[in-house]
């Protein structure tokens, strides 16, 4: 249902895109991903890179979360403006 | 209800370890989980009218479904009544300006049916956030729950948490915070009756079996699937209530936008690693001139004790055993402690500002390749200093392989203690030639030495990253906090806390390996020790330079013909394809109490002064000892380089044994630390001396 091309996983964004969090893709990070805030509907900002473009540091509504562009690239969102 | 055991819960960086040190003070220890290697921080809070009650500091945790060692800890106490550490009442800390995600944990603890008192913080910077809370309406649509803030920066609030809780009387414990209505079909029955749903679904909610004697414990689920559902839907409820409480002003904080401008340059490819390398430096600089010092002086106190202690104490077996034995293995714990000091309290800023945070980011990727993670890099860079306390710094690795590989490999970095075999060595060897016209060759093969230690560190990590197994995939999920100005008080619990972990815990095994090794050296086969004690020729007179020499040459005798010294023969011939002879053989083994007690062996076993800085007649004599079975220079450039790649790689170190123990817990690492450490020293020996033979 939520498998769409118009879906971006956060490792594509670039600083400072904005999107909403669709869906999160079966795997063993899911459940901690959750955890720390990442849950559909909320509101995900590319806020830097790391000086090898690994890992990415993002901002969820107020607060600062760094992961590894693997993890990343298990969260799909759609873009905000 | 008298409230008795008070517990901890709350994110990391919720505030939660500061509030800990209000309550407790100086009042704190830390003692062992059984079977992990968390740390079970357990105080005393004074109360009113002398009544006092026992905190335990839970580790920060985001979730009661565990995905590490820590966070296993929190879900266990909290659902174990019949274990000592179960709380009577229970204070969730969180962090004001980031309310959601502190409350996920908040809610499974209430549905867990434990008493709870939910204590915000940091509400200044929350306000400076532009986020307004109304914390009696919170209080209010969570379910009638206590509500008490605190700012445990500064500690206002603490005595109204302090009255809070001898007031308590117990919790109006009335519904769970998510019900089987919640899942509405996404979840199958038999799933929620046996996670203990089952009784609201039946609308039973406040007549579900729990009354204040019986804890009514859910089981919660099992599957990651059914936790990630469960997890949003607290999430998803979460938020709705906070719609009612919170005021959010659109407004960027001058934290946040400090935290932003800070972040930019301490990320930044260029300036945030100069900026890393010139904190390292600095660390170094301070630790090396100011641990300098105390150790000496340290060093000197014990000298003078043992002295006096001979002195005064009449001659005997007692006397020996106190003042050779059992004062040189105190002073061998206290000597560490300058160096454990200073590095944590440098780490415990780099952790309170959220620099480190930093550091790992930036470090991670290039760390991973190797096995080890962006949380590696501290422990791993503090060994050049001393590999004790970097080994107790990896606690901060929480995943399991990643820190073990890096307390594997720690002791490979070349450390302080390495630096006097070092320089003893290389002045005996190395040649004082210009390289290049600018390099001195003593400084380059020093150079090297640090080369060759860090070199086999990743190396090594990278073989065992192979054969380690690990349970879960590594992962990297972690929170950059933001900036703020270190509490000085977090920072001298945390030296204090070390400090005594270490010896007490390490001491233990330290002190009974020194007096092993103290019986070792000091006695032998009887007969063949007073043999040889008579040959040596006694002058006429009790004093003078012929007497002093008399009892020099009468400590060589005594530690050559000691169990130590015949195992030194013994391993002769193992050691000879190093260039060894049984005197060096002699000195490895003693020196596996420390390091730099090479350089001392070798001054008793040549009967002479061991300050070979100050005075050339330790490395004169060294340069000029034959070995009678080759006729040639036992310390020949080969054999010099083969001495000091063994100790660039051997595991000549009790303490750092003892606190690899005590770090993992089990004595299977500590042992095949020292045999692969071992292997490789003699391995590298042997090829560096057939190469340079």
């Amino acid at each position: 249902m939520t498998q769409d091309v118009a879906h971006i996983s956060l490792d594509q964004f670039e600083l400072n895109q904005i999107g909403e969090i669709v869906y999160l893709e079966e795997n063993q990070f899911k459940v901690k991903l959750i955890d720390m805030g990442l849950f559909p509907g909320k509101k995900v900002k590319m806020l830097m890179k790391a000086p090898l473009g690994d890992p990415v540091a993002v901002d969820l509504e107020g607060y600062t979360l760094s992961l590894r562009l693997k993890e990343a690239s298990s969260i799909f969102l759609k873009s905000v403006n | 209800m008298a409230v008795e055991r008070v517990s901890l819960v709350g994110n990391p960086n919720s505030g939660k370890s500061s509030l800990f040190n209000h309550l407790t003070g100086l009042n704190q220890h830390v003692g062992n989980y059984p079977g992990v290697t968390v740390d079970k921080k357990i105080g005393f809070c004074p109360l009113e009218k002398g009544k006092q009650i026992s905190i335990i500091d839970l580790p920060g945790c985001y979730s009661i479904y565990p995905r590490s060692d820590d966070e296993r800890i929190v879900q266990k106490v909290l659902t174990s009544p019949a274990q000592e550490e179960y709380p009577d009442l229970t204070l969730v800390i969180v962090d004001s300006s980031n309310l959601e995600r502190g409350l996920l944990i908040y809610t499974q603890v209430h549905d867990l049916g434990l008493p709870i008192i939910l204590v915000p913080t940091m509400i200044d910077v929350a306000n400076n956030e532009g986020i307004m809370v109304d914390f009696d309406k919170l209080g209010e649509v969570l379910g009638c729950v206590a509500v008490c803030p605190v700012n445990a920066r500064t500690g206002e609030g603490i005595d109204e948490l302090k009255k809070s809780i001898s007031a308590y009387t117990g919790h109006n414990h009335q519904n769970l915070f998510i019900t089987a209505d919640d899942f509405k079909g996404s979840l199958e029955k038999n799933k929620l009756l046996s996670a203990g749903y089952g009784h609201d679904a039946s609308g039973n909610g406040k007549d579900n079996g729990h009354s204040n004697d019986t804890p009514f414990i859910p089981i919660f689920f099992d599957d990651p699937e059914t936790q990630q559902i469960e997890t949003e839907l607290r999430y998803k409820k979460i938020r709705q209530l906070l719609g009612f409480v919170v005021n959010k002003k659109q407004k960027r904080s001058t934290y946040s936008k400090l935290t932003r401008k800070i972040d930019k340059l301490v990320t930044h490819p260029i300036s945030g690693y100069a900026i890393f390398l010139g904190i390292l430096t600095l660390i170094f600089q301070a630790i090396y001139s100011f641990a300098e010092w105390p150790m000496n002086l340290i060093d000197d106190v014990f000298f003078r004790l043992s002295y006096a202690t001979k002195i005064w104490l009449p001659p005997g077996i007692f006397t020996d055993l106190l003042s050779e034995g059992i004062i040189p293995g105190i002073g061998g714990v206290v000597i560490f402690i300058p160096q454990i000091a200073l590095l944590f309290a440098f780490i415990a800023v780099l952790e309170e500002t959220g620099y480190m945070a930093r550091v790992v980011f930036i470090m991670d990727k290039l760390m991973r390749p190797f096995g080890l993670n962006g949380k590696s890099v501290v422990p791993l860079i503090s060994a050049v200093a001393c590999a004790i306390p970097a080994i107790m710094a990896t606690r901060n690795i929480d995943q399991w392989k990643d820190r073990l590989i890096t307390i594997l490999v720690t002791p490979l970095m070349s450390c302080s203690a390495r630096l006097p075999v070092y320089t003893l060595l290389i002045a005996l060897v190395i040649p004082d030639t210009l390289v290049g016209g600018i390099f001195n060759l003593k400084g380059l093969v020093l150079l090297g030495l640090y080369l060759l230690g860090l070199v086999a560190a990743l190396g090594v990590a990278l073989f065992l990253k192979w054969v380690i197994k690990a349970k879960r995939k590594s992962f990297l999920i972690m929170e950059l906090p933001m900036y703020k100005m270190p509490r000085w008080r977090n920072v001298l619990l945390t030296i204090l806390e070390k400090t005594k972990v270490f010896v007490w815990e390490a001491g233990k095994v330290i002190m009974a390996i020194s007096i092993i090794l103290w019986v070792l050296a000091s006695y032998g086969p009887p007969e063949r020790m007073e043999k040889a004690i008579n040959d040596v020729p006694k002058p006429p007179v009790e004093e003078g330079l012929a007497w002093e020499d008399y009892e020099k040459k009468l400590n060589t005798v005594k530690l050559e013909n000691s169990w130590i010294g015949l195992l030194g023969r013994t391993i002769e011939p193992a050691i000879a394809p190093l260039g060894y002879d049984w005197k060096i053989g002699i000195a490895l083994i003693t020196s596996f109490a420390a390091r730099e007690v090479f350089v001392g062996s070798m001054a008793t076993i040549y009967s002479i002064g061991e300050d070979f800085e100050e005075d050339n007649s330790l490395i004169d004599r060294m340069r000029t000892e034959v070995n009678p079975a080759t006729g040639q220079l036992v310390y020949s450039l080969a054999a010099g380089v083969s001495l000091m790649v063994f100790y660039a790689f051997a595991m000549q170190c009790m303490s750092t044994l003892a606190i690899v123990l005590r770090e993992t817990k089990n004595w299977r690492w500590p042992l095949i630390q020292t045999v692969y450490m071992t292997a490789m020293a003699y391995l590298a020996a042997w090829l560096t001396y057939y190469l340079l033979k």
